[in-house]
């Protein structure tokens, strides 16, 4: 078997979370698109060079406005902004891989970043190629699930209410891994910590930025004990 | 808008996500030793950014209005039951996730 054919073989069942996911999410951004106005190929078009859930939908209310250049660019900075995270988390992992790293990178999302930082890859899978397919299936079942919606989405006759939730149980699945794995709790709990109390104070639509500001400034202050515990993910 | 502006707007916001993806990447190059503070940022966020996560997937939960969050709650308290118990990660988000819409279609 080749050295694509295994990583693909051993990324695939990791997406299948998502592939649920995202044919919901997806399906939920191709409708909403579709009846704010916008064809197939506004999604698709969207969906390659965007890729990102949040952002998308946040996109369609910018495009409905008059147009406004520079306010598009800063609310996309700060929507997008907990991607900076995931980059420094993944600089380690990312390096010596080649050319590939490009498009990981550029496929980063919320989802993809799970996988590829908490998967368990065999020695015997190459780990680039591995986050590489992960990206691109995630990639993939985006695209499907948007243009989905997008032709076909009023065509849907049972409720799928509630079927996002399958985000929300994954991210808590990944949550539990983690902390199994993890010597010390100090970095989860400031998470925890900072995400709710921000989400209070400042409320659901702006609490992202003044959060990850928050987890900076706890991870400085308590750098010593976290680092005395070693309780780093990967050690 | 006109398509020309759609096609700016859409690029802008492709170009937005592309400068935060890549920003870390930039900034701390292979060739050069990364700082001692991000080399442990690097190992401190990720537990840090599941806890932000889930946070913000439950970001649209009134817990004074509408189900008061109970639905999501319960719905979480059976996907980690069923991790604690089977350990199957596939198992326990499908599970939960049908519990949830059975939750929020026939119960709240």
């Amino acid at each position: 078997m080749g050295k694509k054919t295994k990583a693909l073989k051993a990324a695939f069942p990791k997406t299948i979370p998502i592939l649920a996911g995202y044919g919901f999410l997806g399906t939920a951004y191709g409708i909403y698109m579709a009846t704010s106005g916008f064809g197939v190929l506004y999604v698709i078009t969207m969906c390659i060079v965007i890729f990102g859930g949040a952002m998308q939908f946040v996109g369609v209310p910018i495009l409905l406005a008059p147009f406004a250049p520079i306010q598009t660019l800063i609310i996309t900075l700060l929507v997008q902004a907990r991607h900076i995270f995931y980059g420094i988390a993944m600089l380690d992992k990312l390096k010596d891989i080649g050319l590939k790293k490009l498009y990981i990178i550029y496929g980063v999302v919320d989802e993809t970043f799970s996988i590829n930082y908490t998967a368990q890859i065999p020695d015997d899978v190459d780990k680039g190629w591995f986050m590489f397919f992960v990206t691109l299936l995630d990639h993939i079942y985006w695209i499907l699930g948007s243009v989905f919606g997008a032709v076909a989405g009023s065509l849907i006759k049972f409720s799928t209410e509630g079927i996002d939730f399958v985000m929300t149980a994954m991210f808590v699945v990944i949550f539990m891994e983690q902390w199994k794995k993890e010597k010390q709790h100090y970095s989860a709990i400031i998470g925890l910590i900072s995400a709710i109390g921000c989400l209070l104070i400042f409320g659901a639509d702006s609490f992202m930025v003044p959060t990850m500001i928050c987890i900076l400034v706890l991870l400085a202050v308590f750098k010593k004990p976290i680092e005395k515990e070693g309780g780093y993910l990967d050690d | 808008m006109t398509t020309n502006q759609y096609i700016i707007t859409i690029a802008i916001i492709s170009i937005g996500s592309i400068i935060t993806r890549f920003l870390p990447f930039v900034i701390f190059s292979e060739k050069k030793p990364t700082p001692k503070f991000i080399t442990y940022l690097g190992k401190a966020l990720p537990a840090t950014i599941f806890s932000m996560l889930i946070v913000y997937c439950l970001k649209n939960v009134s817990i004074l209005g509408g189900s008061h969050g109970l639905p999501e709650l319960i719905a979480i308290c059976a996907v980690v039951l069923i991790h604690l118990w089977k350990k199957q990660m596939l198992l326990s988000i499908s599970v939960g996730t049908v519990f949830y819409m059975f939750l929020v279609q026939v119960i709240f």
